[in-house]
């Protein structure tokens, strides 16, 4: 694909999903597994897939990993197929799924899997799937961000199903255990580990297929996030450069926080370099410069323009993130911005902000102002959700001195026989990162 | 490490001693714990070297192999090791009391209750530093694939007749000492860390001798000199003063002491070997016990210290009151000790090498599941606990200034009393965030409602959702009233059961379908390295 002379991002993206779906519909495996880098229409795929596999008359339970993935898939489903009878099986707590599937004449919702039995699609959380017990097995399934679904999750639901389709993005966060598990390293079934580590190492065989064009990123940070978190299957842009502009209707003021968003409005990436310091998590000085930031960027009137309208958008708070490594790093953001009297933009930790996207984000580095380098703020799927929620410009705020840090923390985890050591390590992507963020840096100057 | 932590840390430098990180004892302490100080041998990884066991501080049981790479000796030391644990473990093993179990029907598939015997005390084994811990587990499993002459007349080297039982149980102890909260194998390094913050690195916390002397430093000293003695005073032979905690050992001893001592031995026993009558043999048989005697001595000068510091540090622990749902944990693992008992008396095979896809994923959920409820329970039990995770913002205190009784919507009303509580503490209440109090022991929870004023007022408002009994108007009590002082966590109290997983042979293809038949394990083959 890399040889074609001219690269057409409709057609490379048209050819990768009609294989995946004539492999899901027509063939043999009992699994097809889909690796999608960051917007990659990721989404898009597992409609797309629900829709014919509903149409071709196989009944079809969805897998994903939060109850705000299965109500958004429930919504696209609707959206592109309003007369498709779907389940929603949810958990038995008050207020289990969202209020806008209320109005959805075709979604049966149900805490009870015997109340949607013959449904052509059920859609429940892994959570959930794993209380459910059946005498007939759905023909098929279709297991959504099978990366950050755990290989024990898998366990408890593959019984439900014939056949599946896992799709994910590897590049993400990985999967957690909040107990040690080391004992079961290097076991190809090890619980703590991906499911699509467990299913591939058990079935080598299946079908692999990768969405080659990232639609999210612009084409000044697809090379980059490909690059730094995927170097043995890179991806593409959709876009070209010049194809999206930001813009700004009030000029800069001179200060560091405006030359900083002037630059990755130009650019597609601004670092605001704090002074070296060691400091809490919650460092008051970064926090500071993060909403600053944020605030100038709703103030200097900015608009978007992409290939999605010839008119340029208005640069709203609800299409700008804050993402950040820690909960209370999110919080001292938001209190941050409450002060300023910003209200309305997403703030959250890497982790709930995978599957997200904006047209600008502000993030804090997860190695700003730290004294160490701990696996946790190390690990590659972190920076990569933080450095690939923006449609149009990334801002990140970090303290200087985190290139001698990590040179001063190299990776020390231990190596674990049997294990798939996973490419690049989180050392190596935050200094290839660190490397591209360092041409677009602006010293911070209130 | 979390703010607090770092902050007792803090303290503990600038005052010299260890400040306290609880105020209740969050683990539990037998009346009649087995106390274990392994050493190792350097270089020979499970080749034992000796040890101080026993139950009674005055009186440890020495053990010794004066030749570590000699298999017999290994064996006759993992026999005598038998011998005081395994009817240590016995005594527990025979006072029991009826209790009741869950267990699904076999033939209707319903759950029912079982009456069955639940051992009324477990039995507790410490060893010093978790490395004794990972030492129990090997030498566990070392031992539980040996075969004894009984059970085959052919292998090469069979095991005295209860060593495989031993490494049995002690797999069962290693192994039950990876569920968090659990107390049936205990190192004293983790729970003293447990309970007081040293002005020093979790890492140095390590070692047995500095944490003691940063938690009771000797008069005069501040536990910083105290520890950094306890670390690198040597005595004028160059040893150390506090020698480590096991089961490795300090280099200078290995190679000033040690070795020299087991080189005689060695040359003592070619000796005897080579003698040609009676009379020589008696002579050299005479060298041969005193060589042992030496090793003897040195092993006992190098875990005598460890021994005591175990005792004052158990001291330590027993001072402080236990915590209120210690009890309830101490049940699980006598639960867990009275069905490995159960599976040794059916003449089950030994654990096996490695577990399974769905034993593995089993007791992940379950150490995950205890460990939620080990972090909420030691905050419940704990106001100094309780205090880190408030300010972590994961928990407030504050007091009732106001009530308002609102009822839900519906066809049956149900009482929704809007509680205002004023706080100083800054928890991370998202939109309609759930929070809980301890009401009479059992969770109630509350739905967070907004604020009453700016951040800085405090003013929570809450509305609470259950715990209030069936009625239209709230039960007495269950409502709180103004000027009460309330803890609510944003963390839940109670764990629920995680989803039951497939049947081992319902193994899906996912994880490589079925294990197939469960043969057992074959022993270990042997190897070059096993025969001196």
């Amino acid at each position: 694909m890399t040889t074609e002379a001219v690269f057409d991002p409709g057609t490379a993206a048209g050819r990768a999903t009609d294989a995946i779906l004539r492999d899901t519909l027509h063939g043999t495996a009992r699994g097809v597994v889909v690796d999608s880098p960051p917007g990659a229409g990721k989404s898009t795929l597992v409609v797309r897939a629900a829709l014919e596999l509903a149409d071709a008359g196989r009944s079809l339970m969805v897998v994903a990993q939060t109850n705000a993935q299965v109500d958004d898939l429930v919504l696209r489903l609707a959206e592109k197929n309003p007369g498709l009878p779907v389940g929603r099986l949810h958990s038995s707590d008050t207020d289990p799924y969202d209020k806008a599937l209320e109005s959805l004449a075709n979604v049966k919702k149900s805490a009870k899997a015997a109340e949607l039995a013959g449904l052509p699609v059920v859609i429940s959380t892994a959570a959930k799937w794993a209380h459910v017990k059946v005498d007939e097995p759905w023909r098929h399934a279709i297991v959504d961000e099978a990366y950050q679904m755990r290989s024990d999750g898998l366990l408890a639901v593959a019984g439900l199903f014939e056949r599946a389709l896992f799709v994910g993005d590897p590049g993400q966060l990985d999967p957690f255990a909040i107990v040690g598990s080391e004992q079961w390293a290097g076991l190809s079934y090890d619980p703590s580990a991906s499911a699509v580590t467990t299913l591939l190492a058990h079935n080598p065989e299946l079908p692999q297929h990768r969405l080659p064009v990232s639609w999210r990123l612009p084409a000044s940070a697809a090379p980059l996030v490909s690059d730094a978190f995927y170097p043995y299957t890179p991806f593409r842009s959709g876009t070209d450069h010049g194809d999206r502009r930001l813009s700004f209707a009030v000029p800069s003021d001179g200060s560091g926080p405006d030359r900083v968003i002037d630059e990755a409005a130009e650019s597609g990436w601004g670092l605001l370099e704090l002074p070296a310091r060691h400091t809490p998590r919650t460092d008051p000085e970064a926090v500071r410069a993060v909403a600053t930031v944020v605030r100038r960027l709703l103030d200097r009137g900015g608009a978007a323009t992409s290939e999605r309208s010839p008119d340029p958008s208005p640069l709203t708070a609800d299409r700008v993130a804050v993402g950040t490594a820690h909960r209370d790093q999110a919080a001292a953001v938001r209190a941050a911005l409450a002060e300023l009297g910003v209200t309305d933009v997403t703030v959250d930790t890497a982790n709930r902000l995978q599957g997200m996207e904006f047209d600008v984000t502000v993030i804090l580095h997860p190695l700003s102002g730290r004294p160490d380098a701990t696996a946790f703020h190390l690990e590659t799927g972190r920076l990569c959700v933080l450095a690939s929620r923006h449609r149009h410009a990334c801002v990140v705020v970090c303290r200087a001195g985190v290139g001698d840090l990590l040179d001063d923390y190299p990776s020390t985890e231990p190596v674990q026989l049997g294990t798939l050591v996973k490419f690049p390590d989180g050392w190596e992507a935050n200094h290839a990162v660190l490397a591209h963020l360092g041409e677009h840096r602006v010293p911070w100057k209130p | 490490m979390s703010l607090i932590a770092t902050l007792a840390r803090l303290e503990a430098v600038t005052t010299g001693r260890a400040q306290p990180a609880a105020t209740v004892r969050h683990r539990r302490l037998s009346d009649r714990p087995l106390v274990f100080v392994p050493l190792t041998t350097a270089g020979e990884a499970g080749a034992p070297l000796g040890a101080l066991v026993g139950t009674d501080r005055d009186a440890p049981r020495l053990l010794v192999v004066p030749q570590p790479r000699d298999r017999d000796l290994r064996f006759a030391f993992l026999a005598e090791l038998a011998d005081v644990v395994l009817p240590y473990i016995d005594s527990y093993a025979d006072v029991v009391e009826a209790a009741e179990r869950g267990e699904t029907d076999p033939g209707t598939g319903r759950r029912v209750k079982v009456e069955v015997e639940l051992c009324a005390d477990a039995p507790q084994l410490i060893v010093p530093s978790r490395a004794g811990v990972d030492f129990v587990r090997l030498l566990g499993r070392s031992m539980r694939f040996r075969r004894t002459a009984e059970q085959d007349p052919e292998t090469p080297y069979p095991a005295p007749p209860r060593v495989p039982l031993l490494g049995r149980w002690l797999t069962h102890f290693g192994e039950r000492a990876r569920v968090p909260g659990s107390s049936l194998l205990l190192a004293l390094t983790e729970v003293l860390g447990r309970h007081w913050a040293t002005g020093q690195s979790g890492l140095e916390d390590q070692h047995l001798g500095a944490l003691l002397a940063w938690i009771a430093p000797p008069d005069g000293a501040t536990g910083a000199e105290a520890a950094l003695r306890a670390e690198l005073a040597r005595d004028a032979d160059g040893q150390l003063w506090c020698p480590p905690a096991g089961p490795a050992t300090d280099p200078a001893f290995d190679n000033k002491l040690l070795a020299p001592a087991i080189e005689r031995y060695n040359g003592a026993r070619t000796a005897l070997a080579a003698a040609e009558d009676g009379l020589e043999a008696d002579d050299r048989l005479g060298a041969l016990t005193t060589a042992e005697r030496e090793i003897h001595e040195l092993v006992r000068s190098r875990t005598l210290p460890t021994w005591q510091r175990v005792w004052e540090g158990l001291d330590l622990l027993r001072a402080l009151p236990e915590g209120a749902h210690v009890e309830e944990r101490w049940t699980r693992d006598r639960w867990s000790f009275t069905g490995h008992r159960d599976r040794v008396v059916a003449g089950e095979p030994p654990q096996p090498r490695r577990d399974d896809a769905v034993t593995a994923a089993n007791k992940l959920a379950t150490r995950e599941r205890e460990q939620a409820r080990l972090d909420a329970q030691e905050a419940l039990d704990d106001p100094l606990v309780m205090a880190g995770r408030r300010l972590a913002g994961e928990a407030f205190t504050g007091e009732v200034v106001d009530v308002v009784m609102t009822y839900s919507e519906g066809k049956r009303p149900s009482p929704r009393p809007l509680v205002t509580v004023r706080t100083d503490d800054r928890p991370y209440l998202g939109e309609r965030a759930k929070v809980f109090r301890s009401l009479g022991g059992k969770p109630q929870a509350a739905e967070f409602a907004g604020r009453d004023g700016t951040e800085d007022e405090g003013l929570l408002v809450l509305r609470i959702v259950d715990r209030m009994g069936r009625g239209k108007e709230p039960e007495r009590g269950s409502v709180p009233e103004k000027g009460d002082l309330l803890c609510f966590t944003l963390f839940e109290h109670e764990q629920r059961g995680g989803a039951k997983l497939p049947d081992p042979e319902e193994t899906p293809w996912t994880h490589g379908g079925p294990p197939g038949e469960r043969t057992p394990e074959a022993p270990d083959s042997l190897t070059q390295e096993d025969v001196l």
